[in-house]
């Protein structure tokens, strides 16, 4: 065990963990931040997807000791009310279905508009091709972030 | 007005079975007793909340809420089940509280998900609940402002008397309302007045989904609860020994207990949706999921082989005895075995005319043979329950798609009596089947109960992968044999599958062709089925919709043209009985579909692809529109037309439409699930391939065909015809038929 200093949503906090941790658990089991998702917990499916200083990392292969002074978001951190663009286009084009995939989706769509504000299809294709859904919403995705990207 | 007849227990007058359909009036049976029946007249002072009945609370400062009574996995249930009831209540939709029943079966009948049949059996009884209290509110105000019922009008949850020009909020009259009688006859809206249904209304959960806000089961944190997980054999076929170094692991860092649980007892009589795959798994419980992960990855456990055996099985009324076949199945054996026992007689389910005669005297005879692999559903989800188990009474909660049927199950497991059992439904990561197998329910509460303490059961994906309730594997030979002039004078269709059947014997083109044989057989096997998205459909379109296509080409007709042909034979002089689907409704999602695509103006210039299917009560058409750029398929659009009736939230139907297309064209392209000496050979996303953003169709169009006739299902019809029109716009591109699924593994 050992203790971290993460900056999580804007907040300092500290945990007592096995430094092996993976960030994932640590924000569902000890932060107590659920809104990240487990999906697979090797990279293959992005339901885990945070931002780390701004960049969408999965969390699941991603040690707590790995992270050093870099920022956490997670979904809850994104906006106060779910108001960042990418969130309102969500809502616009009533995208989820299920839900489970979401949160990811938009940590990942959020992260892609940050370093590329106007995407192309493919762009946004191998940006997003990392995150499964399997209620298949897949094209409400793409029309969501064009739709955030024109704001 | 046409009268409907309704027949009610008193006790829980939403469980209403109609014993004739359609109608505006509805006329409510005997009702001595109802005033003082505790779900009618509960008020809850703690809340404040006036019972007008199951579905409608509300409270005297006016807020309204409507219940939802079934799972929500995505389907949009939680939304659209409460617009019927706020559209005959006559409420403001924006202004309402929607909130997610509990399992309870005196209130609510059919509170779970499966068949895509919510919405079409829910229809009538929650219109029949807003209407109800719609109708108490106004006896409410009639009686207190001392005017004639007929006079007191309602407009957006208020109560009007015009003449007087009294008003009063809903809320104002509640209190009253639950001490009216519940009315014997009510008056539905007409169709043409609806203001709330087919107009589109945002998922009622969308903004606590895109916030991260904890909705689902594997979310839930409860006080002093514990992580829980399993390890289940890891081949079919083998069964639980002993667990070599359990002391060791359970000195790890946060393991708190380490022991094997029996989810089902011998000899209980397992009912339909207790399928268990391994009975007998062992438990890893501990403080935190991490741990608990790393418990697991050390522990050492002894698997034996097991021999044959059957079990008692209660197949929704129908008693059998399962067959359990012992051994390591592979892949290659199934589908040695299938292709053997097409060629062996089978079982007739449905015989017209004499197909042997109708094969002998054709000009041309078309024989091709389909198969289709094991399928994992792979919900985003992966299962997950709650459970707080003590000896007073058990408390769980979760994602699951048949609570009914599991809290019998764990009633008897427990021996514990189902009041005692409180089951809370949370919304699902996905179902598709999968959830209607609350095995992890089980298996959560004997894990709590034996360490005295609440629990989360979690499985890893390769736990949720690995753990059979797989779609089946099936195979189909299909002949058809066309007369001289082309016209089809006999089909004859033999599917099996290891190890259930995937026939639906009077589906088209039943009753339009005069000589039909379907027949069908099964395979036992120790690897575990389950629903997966339209049951069974699934298969039979891909195959029936594939080879539909072949025979047009030999008879040298369009495909739209050739089927439309058939369908007007079955309109006309039906043959045989029990033909499953209504001609006129299948042709015009033909049509509407052939308008939108084009398809006359197309097909020749684009690589189009057309299917069509019947099933859960709704028509799907679709034409798909496809190249190949460098050996990997581009789907550029796909039109689909469909018949569900009347339409209850446009836009929430039109994504269901769009998902389904999108999730049937991955299992089509890349799903398969094989086995090697028992062992799953796909156990996570990096060889279980699902389709991603990039390969998805570009753009998908939906239309509804515009009709007043009861709601369907959404969930499911889209899906089967999927498989058939991506066939058949492969075969345009490259000029191969795809017999075997999936179809990515036959392109180059
Ligand atoms: S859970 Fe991290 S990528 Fe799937
Ligand atoms: S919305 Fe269900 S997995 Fe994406």
């Amino acid at each position: 065990m050992a203790k971290f200093n993460l900056k999580i949503n804007q907040k300092n906090l500290s945990v007592d963990v096995d430094p092996s941790t993976p960030v994932l658990w640590v924000l569902r089991d000890h932060i107590g931040l659920t809104g990240t998702k487990f999906g697979c917990g090797m990279a293959q499916c992005g339901a885990c997807t945070i931002h780390l200083d701004g960049n969408a990392v999965r969390s699941c292969v991603l040690p707590v000791s790995a992270i050093g002074k870099q920022a956490i978001t997670t979904i809850e951190g994104l906006s106060a009310n779910g108001t960042h663009p990418v969130q309102k286009a969500w809502i616009e084009h009533d995208v989820p279905q299920c839900g489970y995939c979401q949160a990811g989706q938009i940590m990942s769509a959020s992260s892609l508009l940050k370093s590329n504000p106007k995407p192309t299809d493919e762009e946004i294709d191998a940006a997003m091709s990392g995150n499964i859904c399997r209620c298949g919403t897949y094209l409400r995705i793409r029309e969501a972030i064009k739709t955030a990207a024109s704001k | 007005m046409k009268t409907v007849k309704t027949t009610y227990d008193r006790r829980s007058f939403l469980k209403a079975s109609l014993l004739s359909g359609g109608g505006m009036l509805l006329s409510i049976g005997s009702l001595s007793g109802f005033k003082s029946d505790d779900i009618f007249n509960s008020d809850d002072p703690q809340k404040g909340w006036n019972e007008l009945n199951g579905f409608v609370k509300i409270t005297a400062d006016n807020v309204i809420k409507i219940m939802s009574p079934n799972p929500e996995g995505g389907q949009g249930v939680k939304t659209s089940m409460p617009m019927i009831v706020a559209e005959e209540l006559d409420v403001d939709f924006s202004k309402i509280i929607i909130e997610q029943a509990d399992l309870n079966t005196k209130h609510f009948t059919r509170q779970f998900i499966g068949g895509s049949q919510a919405i079409h059996q829910g229809w009538q009884p929650l219109r029949m609940a807003g209407a109800t209290a719609r109708h108490m509110l106004r006896e409410a105000a009639a009686k207190t402002w001392n005017v004639p019922f007929e006079e007191v009008s309602t407009g957006s949850g208020v109560l009007y008397h015009k003449k007087s020009g009294k008003s009063a909020t809903y809320g104002e009259m509640a209190t009253a309302a639950v001490q009216m009688p519940v009315p014997k006859e009510v008056k539905l809206k007409d169709i043409k007045d609806f203001r709330i249904i087919g107009k589109s209304q945002h998922n009622v959960d969308l903004k606590k989904i895109v916030s991260g806000q904890p909705l689902f089961g594997i979310d839930t944190r409860k006080e002093g609860m514990m992580i829980a997980m399993i390890i289940h054999p890891p081949a079919f076929g083998l069964k639980f020994k002993s667990i070599a170094n359990g002391s060791a692991v359970s000195k790890m860092k946060g393991v708190a207990d380490i022991f094997p649980v029996k989810i089902y007892n011998e000899g209980y009589e397992r009912t339909f949706f207790d399928t268990a795959t391994f009975n007998e798994v062992v438990a890893v419980v501990g403080k935190t999921t991490w741990e608990v992960i790393q418990a697991k990855k050390a522990l050492k456990i002894e698997w034996e082989p097991f021999e044959s055996y059957t079990q008692p099985r209660n197949m929704l009324g129908r008693k059998q005895m399962e067959n359990v076949p012992g051994g390591l199945e592979d892949s290659t054996q199934h589908t040695a075995v299938l292709a053997e026992r097409l060629s062996q007689p089978a079982t007739v389910r449905r015989k017209d005319g004499d197909v042997e005669a109708a094969f002998k005297g054709a000009a041309k005879v078309i024989e091709r043979v389909y198969n289709a692999p094991f399928l994992a559903h792979n919900c985003m989800e992966p299962m997950n329950f709650f459970a707080h188990v003590t000896n007073e009474k058990a408390e769980l909660s979760g994602p699951l798609q048949k609570p009914e049927f599991t809290e019998q199950a764990l009633s008897a497991r427990l021996g514990m009596p189902l009041e005692k059992i409180d089951i809370q439904m949370t919304r699902l990561g996905g179902g598709f089947g999968r959830r209607s197998y609350a095995h992890w329910l089980i298996e959560a509460a004997l894990i709590s109960q034996k360490v005295k303490a609440p629990v989360k059961l979690i499985y890893t994906r390769e736990d949720d992968m690995t753990s059979g309730i797989y779609r089946s594997t099936y195979t189909a030979r299909y002949r058809a044999a066309l007369d001289a002039n082309n016209q089809l004078i006999g089909f004859h269709v033999k599917a099996g599958g290891a190890p259930e059947s995937p026939l639906y014997p009077n589906r088209f083109p039943a009753g339009a062709v005069d000589n039909y044989l379907a027949e069908d057989f099964t395979v036992d096997s120790n690897i575990t089925v389950g629903s997966y998205r339209a049951p069974r459909s699934n298969f039979m379109a891909a195959a029936e919709q594939s080879f539909l296509d072949e025979v047009a080409e030999t008879a040298g007709k369009d495909p739209i043209a050739f089927r439309l042909e058939l369908l007007k034979r079955a309109k006309e002089k039906p043959v045989g009985k029990n033909n499953d689907y209504e001609p006129e409704r299948f042709a015009n999602v033909l049509n509407l579909v052939r308008e939108k695509a084009d398809w006359d103006n197309l097909k020749t210039s684009k690589k189009l692809g057309f299917s069509a299917y019947f099933c859960h009560d709704s028509y799907a058409a679709h034409v798909l529109d496809l190249e190949m750029k460098d050996d990997s398929v581009l789907i550029n659009k796909v039109w689909c037309a469909i018949d569900c009736g009347i339409v209850i939230n446009p836009d929430a139907a039109k994504n269901m439409a769009e998902g389904g297309i999108v999730d049937a064209v991955g299992a089509a392209m890349y799903g398969k699930m094989t086995f090697t000496k028992g062992v799953p050979d796909a156990d996570n996303f990096h060889n279980f391939r699902m389709i991603r953003h990039n390969e998805a169709p570009k753009q998908i169009e939906v239309h509804f065909v515009e009709n007043d006739i009861d709601p369907s299902g959404m969930g499911e019809p889209a899906y089967p015809p999927v498989y058939g029109a991506l066939a058949n716009a492969l075969y345009k591109a490259t000029g191969k038929r795809f017999y075997n699924q999936p179809f990515n593994d036959y392109i180059i």
